[in-house]
């Protein structure tokens, strides 16, 4: 399915935190949206996954606009990895996990046995089927991390939007996850800070700088010194990665005292 | 491998011990899962109930044996006969002692179930069913009964009216100061509420101070304290339709509820509208607490404890926690409400007292054995 931000903006408390940001995710691509903090990509997010209601333009699944959809129709379609670390109560794993059927089911409908095995594939799939029956509040970040994205998997997306899913992974479950995204077959919209992750998970980028789309292109577009040098304000190295191709940026730290 | 009964009523094999059981910290996995353990467990605690509430319909003052307690009960309910020598024990029985049981049993079910809505609906562990101003609110409006004479068309019934009334009018209050353009957030409820029962007491001690007769202080103290020794018949059928509606209602949403508590945001992306789900649930929880109270008065800490006390044992499912709630509180508070009468009598301990020294060691036990978590670590 095809997501596209058609002049989105949104205004909070009268500051503009999204100004007219167009962008297309065609189907089954990777887009990944990179800026410094406070640049508005969570906010974008925000409206694709309706936490959020953009005051102009509009979020648009193969050209419908999302708002024309209820909250559960969309949630059908699109599923989400937020910043919110989860729950004060202590579910269980598999009870969160479960939960992501939730647009799909009536009521308190109990999961069917297909249900039950998109469960237990999505939780082996994010490495914590070990940890099925643990309360959630017992696990790490990571491990809590990995439960979410299970969760988001079980709801069959064919949009996925992930608002920096590698936070508090190790790098053997960051690469793990973000070689997920590509061939896992849904469309996906991804929030990353680290740069050289981004370039490597992503078909293009989206650049973004105090609400505004100041490039997008494929990462070997997009990622330039000077680019770099302009929004995030960091001198960097890029060079093009000996196995891959794909353009990684090699920092040098500041040492005051030279 | 053990039996675990799944929803459809079968039993299968289930390996449990997939991988490693224990985690890397060593904590223990959450030892009751599947739904047959809290079938089982609402069977145990019905029966429970049904003994607790006979027995407690039985001892008193005058101590009547089960057996006799159980074949008066039956003579009200199937208008059978009893002897003429009889006839003083079975009033006390029938129009004294059994509203009085059934409507701690119906008022500790009811503060178990808002007990568990309250807390989802502001996401906090310390909210129990009086933190949005209800319990002041209803204080202010038995009071303003009592003083001024307000609603006497309703005669006996006045100062209850009055006390929903004013359980209504203040978590109305609270709602419309703490909501904004983008909705109520839980915080900003919790602080409304308590700020709000502040002033609502103030307002009752104003009126307490310069009310004419010293029977507003004993409302006052009835309302703020909390008890069952004012039940009669007449008041059951309205709280008992209303808890028990409430409760189904509730139930219906278990799992929205639990889509809520993985936050806001997420709720949204499971196609949840939280704002909208909080305002029903304010509605709903306002008019449950409102009507117990009118009853009642405002009896703390079963609402708070219960709900913790069923997540430790279930889990935090809201289906199986609105499943065991509701029995849970009611035995609680048949035999909080039995001791509170029997231990020192002719006299009566307030509740209070009893619901602290029966709750506060049942739920500091559980909560240190089964290494309960709300909210982090």
């Amino acid at each position: 399915m095809d997501l596209r931000l058609d002049g989105l903006s949104v205004r909070i408390d009268g500051s503009e935190i999204v100004r007219s940001l167009s962008l297309d995710v065609p189907r089954g691509r990777v887009v990944g949206l990179v800026g410094p903090n406070g640049s508005g990509k969570s906010t974008a997010l925000r409206c694709v996954y309706r936490a959020l209601r953009p005051s102009a333009g509009a979020v648009r699944l193969d050209g419908d606009d999302i708002a024309s959809l209820s909250l559960r129709q969309s949630a059908r379609v699109v599923a989400a990895l937020t910043q919110e670390s989860g729950t004060d109560l202590d579910f269980t794993v598999e009870e969160v996990v479960a939960l992501g059927r939730a647009p799909h089911l009536r009521g308190n409908q109990a999961l069917g046995a297909r249900e039950r095995e998109l469960c237990r594939e999505a939780m082996e799939r994010m490495d914590v089927a070990h940890l099925a029956r643990r309360g959630v509040l017992g696990l790490s970040g990571g491990e809590r991390q990995r439960v979410l994205v299970a969760r988001a998997l079980v709801q069959e997306p064919r949009v996925l939007v992930l608002d920096e899913p590698t936070n508090h992974l190790d790098v053997r479950h960051q690469i793990r996850l973000l070689s997920l995204l590509r061939g896992i077959g849904p469309t996906v919209l991804v929030v990353l800070h680290d740069l050289n992750l981004a370039s490597a998970a992503c078909d293009r980028l989206g650049v973004l700088s105090e609400g505004r789309l100041v490039a997008s292109g494929t990462p070997e577009e997009v990622l330039t010194p000077g680019l770099v040098k302009n929004v995030f304000g960091v001198d960097a190295e890029i060079v093009p990665h000996p196995l891959t191709g794909d353009p990684q940026l090699l920092y040098t730290l500041d040492s005051p005292r030279h | 491998m053990r039996l675990v009964s799944t929803r459809s009523g079968e039993t299968r094999d289930r390996p449990v011990g997939d991988p490693p059981d224990r985690g890397a910290d060593g904590r223990r996995p959450r030892w009751s899962a599947g739904s047959g353990w809290t079938a089982a467990m609402a069977a145990a605690l019905a029966v429970v109930l049904g003994v607790s509430v006979v027995l407690a319909i039985g001892l008193g003052s005058a101590v009547v044996p089960p057996a006799e307690t159980a074949r008066y009960l039956w003579a009200a309910v199937s208008g059978g006969a009893i002897q003429a020598d009889e006839v003083t024990r079975y009033q006390i029985i029938w129009q004294i002692r059994t509203p009085r049981v059934l409507l701690a049993a119906v008022v500790g079910a009811g503060l178990g179930v808002v007990g568990v809505a309250v807390q989802a609906m502001v996401r906090n562990a310390l909210a129990d069913p009086f933190i949005l101003g209800v319990s002041s609110g209803a204080s202010v409006g038995a009071v303003a009964v009592g003083v001024f004479g307000a609603l006497s068309a309703l005669g006996v019934y006045a100062v209850s009216a009055g006390a929903f009334l004013g359980a209504l009018v203040a978590t109305l209050l609270v709602y419309l100061v703490a909501s904004t353009p983008t909705g109520v957030t839980p915080l900003r409820l919790v602080l409304t509420g308590v700020a709000m029962s502040f002033g609502f007491q103030a307002v009752m001690s104003v009126i307490v101070y310069f009310a004419p007769s010293s029977e507003a202080t004993g409302t006052v103290l009835y309302w703020t304290m909390g008890g069952f020794g004012a039940a009669t018949w007449g008041s059951f059928p309205v709280v008992v339709a209303v808890v028990v509606a409430g409760t189904v209602v509730l139930r219906g949403f278990a799992r929205p509820l639990d889509v809520m508590a993985l936050g806001d945001e997420t709720a949204a992306s499971l196609g949840v509208d939280t704002d909208r789900l909080r305002k029903g649930l304010f509605v709903l929880t306002a008019v449950m607490t409102g009507a117990m109270v009118a009853v009642s008065g405002a009896i703390g800490f079963v609402g708070l404890v219960v709900p913790h006390v069923v997540r430790i044992a279930v889990g935090a499912d809201h289906r199986r926690v609105l499943t065991i709630a509701p029995l849970a509180g009611a035995v609680l508070m048949v035999w909080v409400d039995l001791i509170s009468r029997v231990l020192v009598a002719p006299r009566e301990l307030p509740l209070g007292v009893i619901t602290a020294l029966v709750g506060v060691p049942v739920f500091i036990t559980l909560m240190r054995r089964r290494g309960y978590l709300f909210g982090g670590r």
